[in-house]
């Protein structure tokens, strides 16, 4: 029998990023632990140049593998946010890394398998693609979540991840196979031709559901967030970083292309489910955090909102909304960066702090980081003109357009609520008694990410129709 | 009684809320989760193939093979896992896993 090879192609940028991950694990293996500091930064250009190579790949949509991998013009946005996020974590790892001894070469290693598992998720384009990707990045995240081998906070929050994580892969994979049984296909074509027959079988609707309830806990959120504040909080910081950026990005770019690509035609089916877990992440976001002394813990539940605010631009099923979604992503992406390298800075002589309390004094002592922290955090919490607001704008004016006023009303009151947590930290940081100065911080990296994310969501209202019209190419080459 | 796709499908179903709650209801022991966590992964399994059977169609089949892989990895890996946290905290009661709450 002849076997032809499949085009290769359109998925250079992964093979690059696979390659590379591999070349340097080798490296480290045989160069030993001294070598970590130098195989994270090239980790960082890998990820960076196959940024480069998905950008140098064109926009235009062509599958391969039989189908079963697309490349399109959202796959190469969601991709660019993607590594650049992870790209930009790496970065602001290493002197945690180096103060707390963990700097090991498998860090950097794992983050590059992790972000190749999300760059093939994005490009999923049938069930088995998705999951052999989702689960390249999960067992890469599973690992890095408890990567503090000798913290028992760190290993608890592994072993919960993994836990919870490989309960939502068992529910994917129920899913998974009704909608095989049901539809006779795993691609995403094949589904969304059963799913357009004007009888869709019950099976359909069950597999749509736990498949939907099984991305809603990759992406946490409620009432599938259970794991986030615990494992937020026990994994080492910067690894909680990643967390809240790049698998986000990706996973929310899964949840989008699985409900329109395959449910297209089911819309009024997963709306619902779209528009109720939206609601209660956006509420839960917005209520649970206020009581939060643990900025880590705070930060989940902000991510929590934050999704939910996102799904709000899913839930309309426009394009409009699809738009709003992807730049929602980036701005948060970004601003996530930049609070992050705030966090990472909170050390004294005894060690990380984690208390909001910390940050008292923050205003005196490094003027600059509590002024680019008081930004980001009036960014998250949505005030214009920075670029948290915009994010908002378009996701809640593409719900109003697509008649769903309730639900844009209701993210309105819940990002009011939560604009309270937001400004709690920029009281303390300028008005509270000042405690201790927190030892030099920032490297040179730490100082380049917070310097672009603070720029970037200062900047943004002098021409946010940059960025909004690369995502509606990208959002409406989904449809 | 000639056995059937329903069969199957009834089988799996019941090994897959077993696993579930298998998951959810144990007070005990992790190492009894990870069980859990395989029987719900087979169960999927045998979805999977009886389908592939009535469908007249291998991708099924090629799907459970991959997810029978993915198990193993996913098995070495939670318990790695677990024996780091066990080095750490000398227990692996599910009970005990209360480090963090809120």
């Amino acid at each position: 029998m002849m076997t032809t090879m499949p085009d290769l192609s359109p998925l250079y940028a992964e093979l690059f990023l696979a390659g590379a991950a591999l070349v340097l694990l080798m490296l480290g293996v045989f160069r030993g632990e001294q070598s970590a500091r130098s195989i994270s930064g090239f980790a960082v250009i890998a990820l960076i140049a196959t940024a480069g190579l998905v950008l140098a790949g064109g926009g235009e949509t062509v599958t391969t593998f039989g189908g079963s991998f697309i490349s399109d013009q959202f796959a190469v946005y969601m991709k660019v946010v993607s590594l650049l996020g992870a790209a930009m974590i790496l970065v602001i790892s290493g002197p945690y890394m180096q103060a707390e001894k963990m700097d090991r070469f498998e860090y950097p290693v794992l983050i590059l398998l992790a972000t190749l598992g999300m760059c093939l998720m994005i490009s999923a384009n049938d069930l088995i693609a998705l999951y052999m990707g989702l689960e390249l990045q999960s067992l890469a995240l599973y690992v890095i979540a408890a990567f503090k081998r000798n913290s028992q906070r760190s290993t608890e929050a592994g072993l919960k991840y993994f836990v919870l994580g490989a309960l939502s892969s068992g529910m994917y994979l129920y899913g998974a196979s009704m909608l095989y049984g049901f539809t006779g296909s795993v691609g995403f074509e094949g589904i969304a031709q059963s799913a357009a027959a004007a009888e869709v079988s019950g099976g359909v609707v069950i597999g749509l559901v736990f498949v939907a309830a099984a991305l809603a806990f990759k992406i946490s959120a409620v009432p599938f967030h259970m794991w986030t504040p615990d494992v937020y909080e026990g994994a080492p910081t910067p690894v909680t970083a990643f967390f809240a950026a790049a698998p986000k990005a990706a996973g929310v770019a899964l949840v989008v292309r699985v409900m329109i690509d395959a449910f297209g035609t089911m819309g009024p089916q997963w709306q619902q489910i779209m528009i109720v877990v939206s609601i209660l992440s956006m509420a839960l976001g917005a209520f649970a955090a206020i009581g939060q002394t643990n900025i880590k813990r705070l930060m989940a539940y902000s991510s929590i909102g934050h999704m939910g605010y996102a799904l709000v631009g899913l839930a309309a099923g426009t394009v409009e909304g699809i738009t709003g979604v992807l730049v929602y992503m980036a701005i948060y992406v970004v601003m996530n960066g930049g609070v992050w390298v705030c966090i990472l800075s909170m050390r004294r002589a005894e060690g990380m702090v984690e208390n909001i309390d910390d940050l008292a004094g923050l205003a005196k002592n490094n003027p600059t980081m509590a002024f680019a922290l008081a930004v980001l955090m009036f960014s998250l919490a949505g005030i214009p003109p920075m670029a948290g607001f915009f994010g908002k704008f378009y996701v809640f004016m593409a719900a109003v357009d697509a008649g769903l006023i309730t639900l844009a009303v209701i993210g309105l009151v819940t990002s009011v609520v939560g604009a309270f947590y937001y400004i709690r930290i920029v009281k303390v940081i300028y008005m509270d008694e000042p405690a201790a100065a927190f030892d030099a911080p920032a490297s040179g990296g730490m100082r380049v990410v917070l310097l672009g994310s603070t720029a970037f969501t200062i900047l943004f209202v002098v021409a946010p129709s940059s960025l909004v019209e690369v995502a509606g190419k990208a959002a409406a080459s989904l449809f | 009684m000639p056995v059937g796709l329903e069969h199957y499908l009834t089988v799996a179903a019941i090994l897959f809320t077993l696993g579930v709650f298998g998951i959810f209801l144990n007070r005990k022991n992790v190492i009894i989760i990870l069980m859990s966590i395989e029987l719900m992964l087979l169960s999927v399994n045998i979805n999977l193939v009886a389908f592939s059977v009535f469908l007249q169609d291998m991708v099924g089949q090629i799907f459970a093979m991959l997810v029978l892989t993915v198990a193993a990895g996913e098995a070495a890996i939670g318990l790695a896992i677990l024996v780091v946290y066990f080095r750490n905290r000398g227990s692996i009661e599910v009970e005990d896993i209360n480090m963090m709450k809120g």
